[in-house]
């Protein structure tokens, strides 16, 4: 993502711009936006299977038409309270690279907003310090409408090596 | 030729030589004649094939090899050389090395690369060296005999020295695919044509002529020495119903030659002028042919002989070119062949990813009718659950089958550790004896693809590792000849494959004290026999003292134990110091549709594979024995060790009233131990989802499943459920624990 930006801005010194399409949408009364290439697909909440045994924020899994999607809860994945359930509740399908292979990993949301254009030169780097979620997980600040947005960093949100970790019980 | 019959040829050629294969390793242990003259009958059969094969597609380096292997093996059935170890390491290098030239010519290498070169050269001059042997041997044992019978000088037969080949193509030869160059392209193969004269006398008046017919006719002088009739008739094998062949041996009697020129159109005259030319027959010889000409045309014909159909070997029987049995050796080969292809019908060549997708949508009726089967129960209508009870048991059948095409025998990845085996044992100076049970035992295609280099590693650990040397087994007591015994049967559900070795044994002290140099263990640290043969499981860890080229880099166990465990299977190791090692593997028979039993814990639905499910019972006061924490159950006088899914899972207990705790009782590894659970929701056929790699370090859950409702059920690992139960049974049979 970090790369993907840097070359968004590079991209932007040679031909003006380039401009990036972000889906935002809220977890736990915050927004967030990711970038439009990571989103599969969003599906509304629901039947989601629990699997014993995993941390708290892998929420389980879900049957998407006959594929089994692993979910994670946003709101325990950024160690928040969990959301409140409501029938705005959605879960976002990304894609996610892992060893070179493409697998699907859900995320839950609280409701979905819309899709922004955002340019290159209107991202700021994460800050350091001073942040609701850990800084690992921001890949950027976007600058709309003069309030900025938390871009996400799905590469580490999702990362498998910490999802797959067995909870200590 | 096009990419796919080439695809074909290397198919082909493949499955020949792994006959070829197992024929060597067979040849290897016997001491049987008449078996060993099957043995070698059926190798020279494969070679020949791949040789016939390999012509027809033009592959000179594999027809060039393959011959010279086919020519000692020729010697080998005619008696003059006799079989041993050497000849058998021998092909079995050659037949190593054909592998690589079908690869080669697969991957459209016309120029082979120095290494295939070097071997091919190599190989080609140690079979050479056989060649020569056993012409020095038959010039010793026959030599004298035949020396009188084979004189030049001697009335009937001609001076000589080459063969002669004689060759009309029928006029179809040419519609028939045929290329009448490609043959003697091929002869020159195996000889060098040291003469060859065009015979254009049938070509007809232009007016006459169609283009589409053959009218070409060969006489060629072939320079051959070490070749054999059969080899010369080999090559015109395929254009035999389109031509007339008629093959000389040097030094062939004149009464033979009498006897093609009769069968050939042209004038005698004429004949017998090119034979002059060529240089098959001499001035002398020539008029004798020809002056007895007539007399010879007029037996043939009081014979009754059909000339018109002219039989290679009647004639060569004839005129005792070739004995009786060349000719029964011929049929019967002929008839072999027959029998094999017959064989060959029975089966289809399929290819694994139409199967894959079968078995893939076969997955998708199930998880199918099994909507359809919930929503028509529902619906409560008598004609329709009759309906779909008929559909649902249909449906099983085709999973069953589907499944089953997928499933083949464990005993050919068995038979290739024979060839280890023998190897490596003979690189070590060992006796092994390898002893196969269970060949037939079946299990998942790509199970069985996916667990031949572990299985490799371990067998040749249990050669170089577990057998000792025969001194020092001979000090021990024990038979100088190791033996590696490979098994394989199905357990509830799994299947297990064991190594086991009569060899030296694992010594405790040693895996610990390398352990803790490699600090692995902290010293002092009290581990039980299991964990301790466990640690050789672990990455870098090798206790042999020298790295030799077989094992001992200490890479070999880890990546078994990996290997293994990505199959969903499991590593025991057994051992007794002195008296060998037992190595076993279980595995999940089938990694696509199990028949499972559903049951419910909590809000979520598992699934227990139904082939390891022993009994359901309803867990009581009357069970319990009174102590209601304790985490075991007196069963019929058995103390069955159990855990609640709910505490395990983290899942609600439920308490209220009504509630009854039920425990399903597993077997696996010939342990029991029991599950309480919520409610018992019956049989549900399971196709196995795989849950990726966010969940693939945890062990307990196998794989998950789609219900019928479209809900996701986790498939519940039993043999990794029932060694943590009884491990936690373990911690409460203490001293220190209730036991009554």
């Amino acid at each position: 993502m970090q790369q993907q930006m840097s070359q968004h801005v590079s991209a932007g010194d040679a031909r003006g711009d380039s401009v990036t399409q972000f889906l935002t949408f809220v977890s736990n009364g915050e927004v967030y936006g990711v970038s439009i290439l990571n989103i599969r697909e969003i599906v509304s909440y629901g039947n989601i299977t629990r699997v014993p045994m995993m941390p708290d924020f892998v929420a389980g899994v879900i049957n998407l038409r006959g594929s089994v999607v692993p979910v994670v809860d946003l709101a325990l994945r950024f160690a928040q309270e969990p959301a409140a359930r409501t029938k705005r509740s959605s879960v976002v399908i990304l894609d996610v690279m892992y060893e070179d292979e493409e697998m699907e990993i859900g995320i839950t949301v609280d409701v979905v907003n819309e899709v922004l254009d955002i340019r290159a030169s209107e991202v700021e780097p994460a800050p350091s310090f001073g942040t609701k979620i850990r800084t690992d997980f921001i890949s950027g600040m976007g600058k709309v409408d003069n309030q900025l947005l938390v871009l996400l960093n799905i590469e580490t949100i999702l990362s498998v090596e910490e999802l797959s970790a067995i909870s200590e019980r | 030729m096009s990419d796919e019959n080439l695809q074909i040829f290397a198919e082909e050629a493949e499955d020949l030589l792994a006959v070829a294969e197992q024929a060597l390793l067979h040849l290897d242990d016997l001491d049987n004649p008449a078996e060993t003259e099957d043995g070698v009958g059926d190798l020279f059969r494969t070679f020949h094939t791949i040789k016939g094969a390999a012509g027809l597609f033009g592959l000179d380096p594999i027809v060039n090899f393959t011959h010279i292997v086919e020519s000692v093996l020729g010697n080998i059935r005619e008696g003059t050389l006799a079989m041993d170890q050497n000849l058998v390491s021998l092909f079995l290098l050659s037949r190593d090395h054909l592998e690589n030239l079908v690869g080669a010519a697969l991957a459209g290498v016309e120029q082979l690369d120095d290494d295939l070169e070097k071997v091919d050269s190599d190989l080609v001059g140690k079979l050479n060296d056989y060649l020569g042997k056993s012409a020095a041997q038959e010039q010793e044992s026959n030599g004298p005999a035949t020396s009188s019978e084979a004189d030049p000088d001697a009335p009937e037969g001609v001076a000589s020295t080459n063969w002669h080949v004689s060759l009309r193509y029928g006029p179809n030869a040419l519609q028939n695919g045929m290329d009448p160059a490609s043959f003697i392209g091929y002869l020159n193969t195996l000889g060098e044509i040291e003469h060859l004269t065009l015979i254009d006398d049938a070509i007809p008046p232009w007016t006459e002529f169609d283009p589409e017919n053959c009218y070409l006719g060969f006489e060629i002088e072939v320079n051959a020495p070490d070749t054999t009739k059969e080899a010369l008739e080999e090559v015109f094998e395929f254009v035999m119903d389109d031509c007339k062949v008629a093959i000389l041996p040097p030094h062939s009697h004149i009464e033979a030659y009498k006897k093609m020129i009769a069968e050939l159109p042209e004038t005698d005259m004429r004949i017998g002028d090119i034979l002059l030319a060529c240089g098959a027959l001499t001035d002398r010889e020539k008029d004798d042919v020809l002056n007895a000409q007539d007399r010879l045309a007029d037996e043939a014909i009081a014979g009754g002989e059909d000339e018109s159909v002219p039989q290679l070997g009647s004639i060569a029987v004839g005129k005792q070119v070739v004995q009786q049995e060349v000719v029964d050796a011929a049929i019967k080969k002929q008839s072999d062949l027959k029998s094999q292809r017959e064989n060959a019908m029975q089966t289809v060549r399929v290819n694994s990813r139409k199967l894959e997708s079968l078995v893939n949508l076969v997955g998708e009726l199930v998880i199918g009718s099994a909507n359809a089967e919930l929503n028509a129960r529902r619906l409560a209508d008598a004609n329709l659950n009759e309906a779909m009870e008929n559909l649902l048991r249909l449906v099983e059948e085709v999973r069953d089958t589907t499944l089953g095409l997928r499933m083949v025998q464990i005993g050919e990845t068995f038979s290739r550790f024979k060839r280890v085996v023998r190897e490596v044992s003979r690189d070590l100076g060992k006796d092994i004896d390898l002893r196969i049970s269970g060949a037939e035992t079946e299990l998942d295609k790509t199970l069985v693809e996916k667990i031949g280099d572990p299985l490799m590693h371990l067998v040749r650990n249990a050669i170089d590792h577990g057998i000792e040397s025969p001194q020092v087994r001979r000090d021990a007591g024990k038979p100088a000849t190791g033996t590696v015994f490979l098994e394989a049967f199905h357990d509830s559900g799994s299947i297990v494959i064991r190594i086991r070795d009569d060899g030296g044994g694992l010594s405790k002290d040693k895996i610990l004290n390398k352990a803790i140099e490699k600090g692995l263990v902290q010293a002092g640290q009290q581990l039980t026999e299991q964990e301790i043969y466990r640690l050789i499981l672990e990455a870098g860890f090798s206790t042999a003292d020298s790295v030799s080229n077989l094992s001992g880099r200490g890479v070999g166990m880890d990546v078994v134990r990996r290997n293994i465990e990505t199959l969903r299977g499991q590593v025991e190791i057994a051992s007794e110091e002195g008296k060998g090692s037992t190595v076993t593997i279980r595995l999940p028979l089938t990694l696509a549709i199990i028949d499972g039993f559903q049951v419910r814990v909590g809000d979520t639905q598992y699934i227990i594979p139904l082939d390891m499910v022993d009994e359901c019972l309803e867990l009581n006061d009357a069970l319990r024995s009174g102590d209601s924490d304790a985490n075991y159950v007196n069963l019929r006088g058995e103390i069955l060790p159990f855990m609640r899914l709910s505490d395990m899972f983290d899942a609600e207990r439920e308490t209220h009233d009504k509630h009854r705790d039920h425990i399903v009782v597993v077997k696996c590894a010939g342990k029991r131990a029991g599950f309480v659970v919520d409610e018992l929701l019956g049989e549900h056929q399971t196709v196995i989802r795989p849950l990726g790699k966010v969940f693939q370090n945890l062990r307990e859950i196998s794989g998950s499943t789609i219900l019928g409702s479209g809900e996701v059920a986790m498939i519940i690992d039993i043999p990794e459920m029932v060694n943590k139960v009884i491990a936690s049974g373990q911690l409460d049979f203490s001293p220190s624990g209730a036991v009554h």
